[in-house]
């Protein structure tokens, strides 16, 4: 086939099973946008390249293929950086195309010129400047091989604009190879014989599973295990979904925000399991006194995770998918009788479970946050996906919406990054089309992308938007008052704007709810209308996410009352 | 305690920024780092040196070998390895005492490089002792610049970076 570098990309999108990409037009990316026109490959416009990377983030997410998104050299590719830090700290695989200045062009200070790789390299897994349209295939190749296989990660393949118009003799090749990744990670039968061993021994264990689980589709694993012998599981943020929210054993989130039960657990446990976790300071508290009287077992694809944050007494390096099965069947044959002797634990921490929930006091006159979660979680179905932008209502979110199955949870959980909500929900309904798909957003985090409304409105994207409207920057003013004596700096927003009419005037049915009857009322009906919907819920300014362990304490110091 | 790390890495741009950023981005302090080209011309050797506690080691090595341009990383032992970089000091001389300085020399096998009427240009190689002991001599004379190179490793004996397994059994990667 003699075509030209920006044909070559999309037949090997094809070639990549690619069923949908996400972009924004421009400049040096003419080439590749034309190739689109003639190919009609299914391309989403966002309104803003932050907007078409966190929807290929989103989009990732829910199906667990690799996003695919497009941006122009210089400005259009900065836009995208937010969205590949998101994507890199989260190991999301994505495959994003920037367009580059004319090869003659680069280092010249060029119109829309900026250097891309240098800006992304600490951000991606992997990044390619192509110069030359006979790279294009074999780059390609690579960058989807390296964003999906391992710990999966963002790949940003930079391409000079006379790359995607010079012709080649497209061949796309079979096989990768690379002198210093091969992206199989075999796990240690001998290590997984001394997890065994721990746990034969051990006699309050627990279960800390992360978003390797989910990354590596290996939860039905994890609940076989839990369920095998009694273990009780708490998990990350990220790894919300791995363990069934209504199963006995299942403590809740730990850390910051986490459950009494669950931070408890691992302050009182003697034999910890971490799986598919980095022990991210959010949920380890002060880590020199984290799970102190515990030994630890890491269980991690990525090697340099081992003693990188918590220093851990065994560790199993390889992919979940080896690792855990092989776990399950060496342990078969001493399930009981590790059963025996956990139990008494168990009993404990479910116990705990029962006389601490997370909870909120109910206001008589105004919505709660908490309760307009509560509600939405009991009037969703089960394999409802739920994205969340960033700050209390996703701490709420995670604590008070059960979360069935894993890839239902969209969240930015280790960079935090508000505005990720709207177009990440979006990205994931175009995903998983038959999945009701509803956002939780602030009135902070919805302004940082709510150009986004556009685009949903343009191509009818069935989301609901729930924005949990306090009018302050909630988790800012939670600490300014815990912590700086109630001066709220610049986190009070006496904001004339009306998001209501924003949803309105962007092509989307908007509706307020204010009145505590109608959660009741209104809120069921308008969650079953056909097509993007957003709802404000007004709620009080000062309220608390409890319980919180403040930084620096240990995981049982936590705060469980508020002022509010 | 002082290490020593060599580094394989495909020889393409970028892949020396990619190196330097992790150790910028992960707060690596390194005391040098040199570069350059090796028997195949595939590669590049990266060698650096830095101090640090095991913990800093096991992490560089662990982060070093997540990044894909990487082929094989390498821990020196200091009694496996030889270590060399080279120094080249400019100082000042005269008729009356540039044969004093050309004995100093002499004793520690720096090799003059340059003669002029008033400077006389060294260069040395071998230990950071050894230099530091020669520029000690040489300062009364009035020494005007000090170069050094970052040093290299190599180990002795049959044994190569490309025949360490450590990567491997890391990643599992296909090293070479």
């Amino acid at each position: 086939m003699h075509i030209n570098g920006a044909r070559a990309i999309i037949e090997s999108f094809k070639k990549e099973g690619v069923e949908l990409i996400f972009g924004y037009p421009g400049g040096a990316v003419l080439t590749l946008y034309d190739e689109i026109y003639k190919t009609k490959f299914p391309h989403i416009l966002t309104r803003h390249e932050q907007g078409a990377v966190h929807a290929a983030d989103g989009y990732a997410r829910a199906t667990g293929k690799v996003g695919v998104c497009i941006a122009t050299s210089g400005p259009g590719a900065t836009n995208l950086i937010t969205g590949i830090a998101t994507a890199n700290i989260d190991s999301i695989p994505l495959v994003c195309i920037t367009g580059q200045v004319a090869t003659p062009f680069i280092g010249k200070d060029s119109f829309q010129e900026a250097d891309v790789c240098g800006i992304t390299s600490p951000i991606t897994k992997h990044n390619y400047l192509v110069r030359h349209a006979k790279d294009l295939p074999r780059v390609l190749k690579e960058a989807f091989f390296i964003a999906r296989t391992g710990r999966p990660g963002p790949v940003v393949i930079d391409v000079a604009k006379d790359a995607f118009a010079a012709k080649i003799d497209y061949v796309y090749p079979d096989k990768v190879k690379l002198r210093g990744y091969s992206g199989d990670y075999p796990c240690n039968e001998a290590d997984i014989d001394k997890a065994v061993a721990l746990l034969q021994k051990a006699q309050k264990p627990v279960i800390f599973a992360g978003g390797g689980i989910v990354s590596s589709s290996t939860y039905k694993s994890l609940r076989k295990l839990a369920a095998s012998i009694d273990i009780p599981i708490t998990s990350t943020l990220m790894g919300l979904g791995c363990a069934d929210p209504d199963s006995s054993g299942f403590l809740g989130m730990a850390g910051m925000h986490g459950s009494y039960a669950a931070n408890m657990a691992i302050m009182g446990c003697d034999l910890l399991l971490g799986i598919g976790v980095r022990f991210d300071d959010r949920v380890t508290g002060i880590v020199s006194q984290f799970a102190p009287h515990a030994s630890i077992v890491h269980f991690d694809i990525d090697h340099a995770e081992i003693n990188k944050n918590v220093n851990v007494n065994l560790s199993v390096v390889g992919d979940l998918q080896q690792s855990l099965p092989l776990f399950l069947q060496k342990l078969a044959p001493y399930t009981d009788s590790i059963k025996k002797n956990c139990q008494a634990w168990y009993k404990h921490v479910v116990k705990l479970k029962q006389e601490h929930p997370f909870s909120y006091k109910e206001d008589p006159e105004h919505i709660l946050a908490q309760e307009a979660i509560s509600k939405i979680s009991t009037l969703a179905g089960h394999d409802t996906i739920v994205a969340t932008d960033v700050g209390q209502h996703q701490m709420w979110a995670a604590q008070f919406f059960k979360i069935y199955t894993p890839r239902n949870f969209i969240t930015s959980g280790g960079l935090g990054t508000m505005g990720y909500g709207l177009p990440a929900a979006m990205g994931a309904k175009l995903g998983a089309p038959a999945k009701t798909v509803l956002l939780f957003s602030g009135d902070g985090s919805i302004m940082m992308n709510c150009q986004e409304m556009a685009t949903i409105a343009d191509y009818n994207i069935d989301i609901k938007i729930i924005v949990i409207h306090n009018s302050v920057l909630g988790m800012v003013t939670q600490w300014q008052r815990m912590f700086y004596g109630k001066r709220y700096s610049h986190s009070l927003f006496k904001s004339k704007a009306d998001i209501v009419k924003i949803a309105q005037a962007m092509g989307i049915k908007g509706y307020r709810l204010e009145k505590k009857d109608e959660l009741e009322t209104l809120l069921p009906k308008i969650l079953h209308e056909q097509g993007p919907v957003l709802i404000d819920i007004i709620v009080p300014e000062v309220q608390d996410v409890l319980p919180m362990v403040p930084g620096g304490k240990r995981l049982d110091e936590m705060v469980m009352e508020g002022e509010a | 305690m002082k290490h020593a790390l060599s580094v394989l890495v495909n020889n393409q741009p970028g892949v020396l920024l990619r190196v330097v950023s992790m150790f910028s981005r992960r707060a690596f302090n390194i005391d040098s780092l040199s570069v350059g080209i090796t028997e195949s011309p595939k590669y590049s050797r990266i060698t650096i040196f830095f101090s640090g506690e095991v913990h800093i080691v096991d992490q560089m090595i662990k982060q070093l070998g997540k990044i894909p341009d990487v082929a094989a990383v390498q821990l020196h032992k200091p009694e496996d390895a030889v270590y060399r970089g080279m120094t080249l000091i400019k100082v000042k001389s005269s008729a009356n005492n540039r044969l004093d300085i050309l004995k100093i020399a002499e004793l520690f096998r720096a090799r003059v490089i340059d003669v002029q009427a008033t400077t006389l240009i060294f260069e040395i190689t071998g230990q950071d002792e050894k230099v530091l002991a020669f520029t000690r001599l040489l300062d009364p004379y009035g020494i005007l610049e000090i170069i050094r190179t970052g040093q290299i490793a190599l180990e002795r004996g049959e044994q190569t970076i490309t025949s360490n397994k450590k990567k491997n059994s890391f990643y599992g990667k296909n090293m070479l």
